[in-house]
C-alpha cells in the first residue's frame, strides 16, 4: 500500500471540479453558500486576493475588501463545497506573494492594484 | 455482539462532510484480515471467538509452533516463494482474538473494511507514543513553581510527597517522575466517516493513540452499540434536522407559489 497514492486519492476526490484559476492581486467575486434558518442562498464577497496559503486540499486564499470604510478580510478554503464559485473580475499585476501592504493604505486608492497587462504590450 | 479488526495507522488528513464542514480523520488500513481460527462454545475452547491476522510476513520469521497452528487452520505454508526466496504469508504478522464476533466467518476467510459502515461508532485501541523519563509537569500535569517572582531553581518540581511523623511514609501510588507512554490505551466512541472497501481503508473521525505506522485495533464501540437506542437517537436527530429543513423549505415554496397565484388572480 502506497501512502502517498492513497492520500492523493482521498484528497483528490474532494477537489473542486473546475479548478479555480486565480492569482494574488486579482479582483474576485466569491460565491459562498450561506444557510439562513432552513434556507440556503448564495452570498457574494467581492474583493482583492491578498494571499494564497497552503497547497492541495489545504489551500486557502484571503480576500480583502473595504466595506463601509472598514477593511474586511475573509479566508476561504479553495476546495470547500461551501464556496460555490470564484469569479475573477480583473487580473492584477503585483510583485509580492502577500499583499499585506494594502492594509496600511487609507482612502480612495486603498484597494488599488495595477491591472495585469497583456504580455509584451508594455514598453 | 462486537466486531473488531486489526489495522495500521496510515496517517491523518481532512475530509469535507455533506454539510461542507472539514472533518479531521485518521486513515486506518484494515486489511485484509485473515480469519485464522474460529473458536466455539461447544468446541474444545469453550467460548466463542475469532482469531484474526493482519500483515505479510516471511515464513522464516514465523515461530515453528505458529506455522503449525497456521497449517492446522488451512493456511498454505508450504508454497514455494518467488525467485527462490522465502514464501511470504499474508495476514499473519499481527494476530489478535476477538470474542463473540458478530459476523459469521470461517477460517480462511478474509475480512476488511466492509465490517463497518459510515456513521457507526467505534473504539480505537493503540499503544501511546513513548515519552521516555518525564517529570511530574509533563507526566501528571503538575503546575510546578513560578517562572519569576524571585523563584530560583524551583520551577518544575513536585513539592512535598508526604506528611509528618505520622504516617511517616509516602503513600502508595504517589505521582512522581518516571517512564511515560508506550501503554495500551483505548479511545472510545469515534465516528466512522468513510469506508473505502476498494482500498480496505477506514476514515475515523479525530485521532487516537499510537503513531503513524503503528498497529491498532478498531472495534465496535462498547458504549454506543451500533444497534443501540443511543445510536438511533443520534442518527434520527441528524435525519430529522435534514428532513425538517427540507420539509420547511418545500412548504415555503408551496406557500410562495400559492401567494403568487393569488396575486395573479
Amino acid at each position: 500500500m502506497n501512502k502517498a497514492a492513497l492520500f492523493d486519492k482521498i484528497e483528490g476526490e474532494q477537489f473542486r471540479k473546475e479548478a479555480a484559476k486565480f492569482n494574488v492581486g486579482d479582483s474576485v467575486r466569491v460565491h459562498t453558500k450561506v444557510v439562513e434558518g432552513d434556507k440556503e442562498r448564495i452570498q457574494i464577497f467581492a474583493g482583492v486576493i491578498i494571499g494564497i496559503r497552503g497547497r492541495g486540499l489545504n489551500q486557502t486564499f484571503t480576500v480583502r475588501r473595504i466595506s463601509y470604510g472598514e477593511g474586511i478580510e475573509r479566508i476561504f478554503p479553495t476546495h470547500s463545497p461551501r464556496v460555490d464559485k470564484i469569479e475573477v473580475e480583473r487580473q492584477g499585476s503585483v510583485r509580492r506573494a502577500k499583499l499585506t501592504y494594502l492594509r496600511h493604505r487609507i482612502g480612495k486608492g486603498a484597494m488599488a492594484v495595477k491591472d495585469k497587462e497583456e504580455f509584451g504590450s508594455s514598453h | 455482539m462486537p466486531l473488531g479488526i486489526i489495522g495500521l495507522k496510515v496517517g491523518h488528513t481532512r475530509v469535507y462532510d455533506a454539510n461542507g464542514v472539514l472533518v479531521p480523520v485518521t486513515v486506518v488500513h484494515v486489511g485484509p484480515n485473515r480469519v485464522l481460527q474460529v473458536k466455539t462454545k461447544s468446541g474444545k475452547d469453550g467460548y466463542n471467538a475469532v482469531q484474526l491476522g493482519y500483515g505479510d510476513q516471511k515464513l522464516g520469521r514465523l515461530a515453528k509452533p505458529l506455522v503449525g497452528h497456521l497449517a492446522r487452520n488451512g493456511v498454505k505454508v508450504d508454497a514455494p516463494g518467488e525467485n527462490g526466496e522465502q514464501p511470504v504469508i499474508s495476514g499473519v504478522k499481527r494476530i489478535r482474538e476477538f470474542r463473540d464476533f458478530s459476523k459469521e466467518v470461517k477460517s480462511g476467510d478474509f475480512v476488511g473494511a466492509e465490517l463497518f459502515s459510515v456513521g457507526h461508532f467505534v473504539d480505537a485501541i493503540g499503544v501511546t507514543k513513548g515519552r521516555g523519563f518525564e517529570g511530574v509537569v509533563a507526566r501528571w500535569s503538575f503546575k510546578g513553581g513560578d517562572a519569576t517572582h524571585g523563584a530560583k531553581g524551583w520551577h518544575r518540581r513536585s513539592g512535598a510527597i508526604g506528611q509528618r511523623l505520622f504516617p511517616g511514609t509516602v503513600m502508595r501510588g504517589m505521582k512522581m517522575p518516571g517512564h511515560m507512554g508506550v501503554v495500551r490505551r483505548t479511545s472510545q466512541n469515534l465516528e466512522v466517516i468513510q469506508v473505502r472497501t476498494e482500498d480496505n481503508v477506514l476514515l475515523i473521525k479525530g485521532n487516537f493513540p499510537g503513531s503513524e505506522g503503528d498497529y491498532c485495533i478498531i472495534r465496535e464501540a462498547k458504549k454506543i452499540s451500533n444497534n443501540s437506542a443511543r445510536l438511533k437517537q443520534i442518527t434520527d436527530a441528524r435525519i430529522k434536522v435534514k428532513t425538517d429543513a427540507a420539509a420547511k423549505s418545500a412548504a415555503k415554496k408551496v406557500e410562495k407559489k400559492a401567494g403568487a397565484a393569488a396575486k395573479k388572480k
